[in-house]
């Protein structure tokens, strides 16, 4: 509605109501950030440097980092691939309103029972007494004796999908939905099969979505603590276990790499969920 | 471009056991335009989409030239169709999308191109092949839709409420687009509307449909003057409607609050049966010059610009009568008394 | 870690797009196998742990492992402190966004951008890094929070509150947007009614079911966190759980399926109450 514009004096008085916001939002979220970054340019000396940085290179922080973004990948693909699955599956798969419904619930509580309780229920299914490892050694299978542990990379992998699956679910099935059916009725009226159908307009104008949806699910992955450290306790090399315990003390020998490593979390995160906004948005053009 | 003879024979649908279109029967000539006329919910989407094969008929049979397609596939059918909402694929440009049923056909990329610029120039819009949807308006997107769906030559065009979504201006001019492109392709064409403006204008002949059923198949000119149920003949235009008793059915002799009138349409029943007067607003003269008179005051009068519309009640109810505007017309006055006239042949009765 | 809501709109019904009907039984073939195949990765581990809780005492089916997990000491405490810090978290999170969100979107428009990158911040920030910076921040002059056990609590609870204002803040925005509150409240001024009046009678009461969503969200991430409470050495819920999966054989089974069941009665009651109205 435009209209005159109202008269400066009450400058003052329009940002009173956002202010509390702006400070709260100060005090317990840009200012933690602020020192870490601060602190992550200051030298031994105090002066300022970029050395920290250049010490990422260490080799136990490009395990940790290395390890990390390897889950986050491998998480993020599985778990968009299956969580598309079960979405389609849910959305499209004619298998009714409430199945549907009851999942998307389903994934909103799974995609928050993450840390202590996931692992804990892991542990009692794939531990080394877990019900699913004793089922497999009534079968005459010795499960870790091949190998597996749940304590390892992909142990954690499949712990993590138990929240990285529903939380593609969520994401991606308002983009399902925003296929219209005339584009099928349409597409199939001019000669297409079903197969055609897909690999000519949905894939396509779906695909800005489900990458997007993986890159969430990357950062969503690589920046998890709880649940890691429920289950490992610190003893795998993972990025942000590794900053964990640069907190209680100093286990790198160089407080300023903590900072220069935090930072880089932050960076890697900011950068994922950037990707994720512009190809969320250039979706919602075709989906609208 | 032929068109095949399209014929529905005692076509029927039911969901969950309520029935949404009842014995719909119906054979369309080649090259001829009819359209479905109904208000919402009257079957006419769901006869379409059968004819397009996205519902199949609970029973009956659909033919098209000489075919036997109840059962076919709709991607088999080689039928055109256009949507209300006109369902362009948004990742295509506009000439990917008209050449997308082409290139499902595997039609070689030079054939292709050659008819997609064959179909712009068409519908008016050589220069947007590389546009995508988006940059289009609504009357642009809409021409591309038909486009699209001609290239494929399919020997039956359906289109489903195409110009609902549009703003009026656009929508006059899309309806004669499409009915000069159908009427150089010789193309069969079915076209479902709720518009009556607008399948009277276009139409070679109209079914009007009410909840499932067909109430009356003919030609524009005849479902307008002479409707077959009372439904027809207050869809299809405005429609005044008196209370009666009659007096003499066979000499067409009624009594209308009080006046006599006479009218050509015979009725069967007694002396004394009440039934209903009919008469179109237009053909009503607010003087005594025709052969029936019936007196009233003048309620209200509208000035719509090229036609005066002046409510007058009268003994029994209400008439609405539509003048044609003149510079010289001394408008009538709310309160007045005032003369209403119609000869015999203008008004009919319903039982 | 992202906690995700449950999308606050109703669940628009998926148009069934009538495909010829052998094409529809084949897809739902292939629908119910790839359901079943996830739905059995999903329930395997619920069904293990329940299992497991049930086999406290040898040989036989008891509810041992959940009477004992009620009955230990450090469980009510540990428990009733997440509780409050969660009330309050809420509290504090509803006072600060419902007057933002009601000041953006009535008063001041082009802060919008602002406010919304912000609420993304705790995407971006992870709860690991987040606590890393608070530490570094209060632990020191002018303001030291760290020291004491209550006041790193304090510490704890507005690091919750920022971390739910993204949600809070999209149940607020939607629901804003869904009551038009810019016209609701014009008409309610040129009835002659004041801010105070307006506040109480129209907003408030149209917001109920998305403050109470974002409520019982936060709710959700609050009551078993277990990052930032650890760092700041706080007993609540998450350390207690992470412990006991330390320290105890069986009780860890029946805390998992009691977490399990809070977050389930958290979500399905968003759900119950977002479903859409009859009345519209």
């Amino acid at each position: 509605m435009g209209g005159a514009r109202r008269p400066p004096r009450r400058l003052v008085g329009n940002w009173v109501g956002v202010v509390p916001f702006f400070v709260f939002a100060g005090l317990f979220l840009i200012g933690p950030t602020l020192i870490l970054a601060y602190r992550s340019l200051e030298g031994a000396d105090g002066s300022l440097t970029l050395d920290n940085y250049r010490a990422i290179t260490s080799p136990l922080v490009i395990q940790a980092y290395g390890a990390s973004i390897r889950l986050s990948l491998v998480t993020a693909l599985i778990g968009g691939l299956v969580g598309f699955g079960l979405a389609w599956a849910i959305s499209m798969g004619g298998l009714g309103k409430s199945i549907r419904s009851g999942t998307s619930t389903f994934s909103g509580v799974a995609s928050n029972f993450a840390g202590v309780p996931l692992a804990a229920a892991f542990i009692f299914t794939l531990g080394r007494i877990g019900a699913i490892t004793s089922l497999f050694e009534f079968l005459g299978v010795d499960l870790y004796a091949t190998g597996f542990s749940l304590y390892s990379f992909w142990g954690l992998t499949i712990v993590y999908l138990y929240f990285q699956i529903p939380l593609m679910v969520l994401v991606i099935l308002p983009a399902l939905d925003g296929l219209k059916r005339d584009w099928r009725e349409a597409a199939e009226n001019l000669g297409a099969t079903t197969g055609q159908y897909w690999r000519h307009i949905a894939f396509p104008v779906l695909l800005p979505s489900v990458l997007g949806t993986m890159i969430l699910l990357f950062g969503n992955a690589f920046g998890a603590h709880a649940t890691a450290y429920a289950l490992t306790g610190g003893s795998i090399p993972l990025a942000t276990l590794l900053i964990g315990q640069q907190i209680s003390g100093d286990v790198l020998n160089n407080p300023g790499l903590g900072y220069a490593i935090a930072m880089g979390m932050v960076f890697i995160m900011a950068g994922s969920i950037l990707i994720y906004s512009l190809l969320q948005r250039r979706s919602e053009r075709w989906l609208r | 471009m032929s068109g095949g003879f399209l014929s529905l024979e005692g076509v029927r649908k039911e969901f969950n056991g309520a029935v949404a279109v009842d014995t719909f029967n119906l054979d369309v000539a080649p090259g001829e335009f009819v359209s479905f006329l109904g208000p919402s919910g009257c079957g006419k989407t769901t006869t379409l989409r059968m004819v397009a094969g996205f519902e199949q008929p609970s029973s009956g049979k659909i033919s098209l030239a000489g075919e036997d397609v109840t059962y076919t596939k709709p991607n088999e059918r080689n039928i055109g169709m256009v949507f209300q909402s006109y369902a362009l694929f948004p990742n295509m440009t506009v000439g990917d999308n008209i050449g997308f049923g082409l290139k499902v056909r595997k039609e070689e990329s030079a054939a292709r191109k050659e008819r997609v610029a064959e179909l712009l120039e068409l519908i008016h819009l050589p220069d947007k092949g590389s546009s995508y949807p988006y940059e289009l308006s609504g009357g642009q997107q809409q021409r591309v839709a038909l486009a699209r769906a001609l290239a494929i030559r399919p020997q039956l065009l359906l289109l489903d409420e195409p110009l609902s979504a549009l703003d009026a201006k656009i929508r006059d001019e899309l309806r004669n687009e499409i009915r000069r492109i159908q009427r150089q392709l010789n193309i069969t064409t079915i076209y479902v509307t709720h518009d009556q403006e607008e399948a009277l204008a276009l139409s070679d002949r109209i079914v009007v449909m009410s909840k499932g059923k067909m109430e009356q198949v003919g030609e524009p000119f005849e479902i307008y003057n002479n409707p077959a149920t009372g439904f027809v003949a207050s869809f299809v235009g405005q429609l005044n409607r008196l209370p009666a008793t009659v007096v003499d059915g066979a000499g067409g002799r009624l009594e209308v609050g009080g006046t006599a009138v006479r009218t050509t349409s015979t009725v069967e029943t007694a002396p004394g049966a009440q039934v209903s007067l009919m008469l179109r607003p237009e053909e009503l003269t607010l003087d005594e010059s025709e052969e029936n008179v019936i007196h009233g005051t003048v309620e209200s009068v509208t000035f719509l610009g090229s036609i005066v519309r002046v409510q007058i009640a009268v003994n029994g109810g209400r008439l609405t009568a539509d003048l044609f505007n003149e510079r010289l017309l001394k408008l009538p006055v709310a309160g007045d008394p005032i003369s209403v006239s119609f000869p015999a042949h203008a008004c009919w009765v319903m039982v | 870690m992202v906690a995700v809501t449950i999308s606050t709109a109703p669940i628009q019904a998926a148009a069934e797009a009538p495909a010829p009907v052998e094409l529809q039984k084949k897809n739902r073939l292939g629908a119910w196998i790839v359901f079943g195949l996830v739905a059995i990765y999903f329930l395997l581990p619920l069904a293990a742990t329940f299992w497991w809780s049930l086999r406290a005492l040898k040989d036989q089916y008891t509810l041992e492992a959940y009477r004992r997990l009620f009955a230990d000491s450090n469980f009510l405490p540990a428990f009733t402190q997440s509780l409050v810090n969660a009330a309050v978290a809420i509290l504090l999170s509803l006072l600060i966004i419902m007057p933002t969100a009601y000041w953006v979107t009535l008063r001041m428009p082009r802060l919008r951008p602002v406010i919304e990158f912000i609420t993304l911040l705790p995407f971006v920030i992870p709860g690991v890094v987040l606590v890393f910076g608070l530490i570094r921040l209060y632990s020191r002059p002018p303001l030291v929070l760290t020291h004491t056990y209550d006041s790193s609590r304090i510490l704890l609870v507005c690091a919750y509150a920022a971390l739910s204002f993204p949600y809070m803040y999209r149940a607020v925005d939607n629901g804003l947007r869904a009551m038009d509150v810019r016209s609701l409240t014009e008409a309610a001024q040129s009835l002659g009614a004041s801010w105070p009046t307006i506040l109480r009678r129209v907003i408030f009461p149209n917001l109920r079911v998305a403050l109470l969503s974002g409520a019982l969200l936060t709710f959700a991430i609050v009551i078993g966190e277990l990052t930032i409470a650890l760092f700041l050495a706080q007993k609540t819920f998450g350390p207690y759980m992470a412990e006991l999966t330390r320290s105890k054989v069986y009780e860890p089974s029946a805390m998992a399926i009691v977490a399990f069941a809070i977050t389930w009665a958290a979500m399905g009651m968003i759900a119950l109450i977002t479903r859409p109205r009859k009345e519209k």
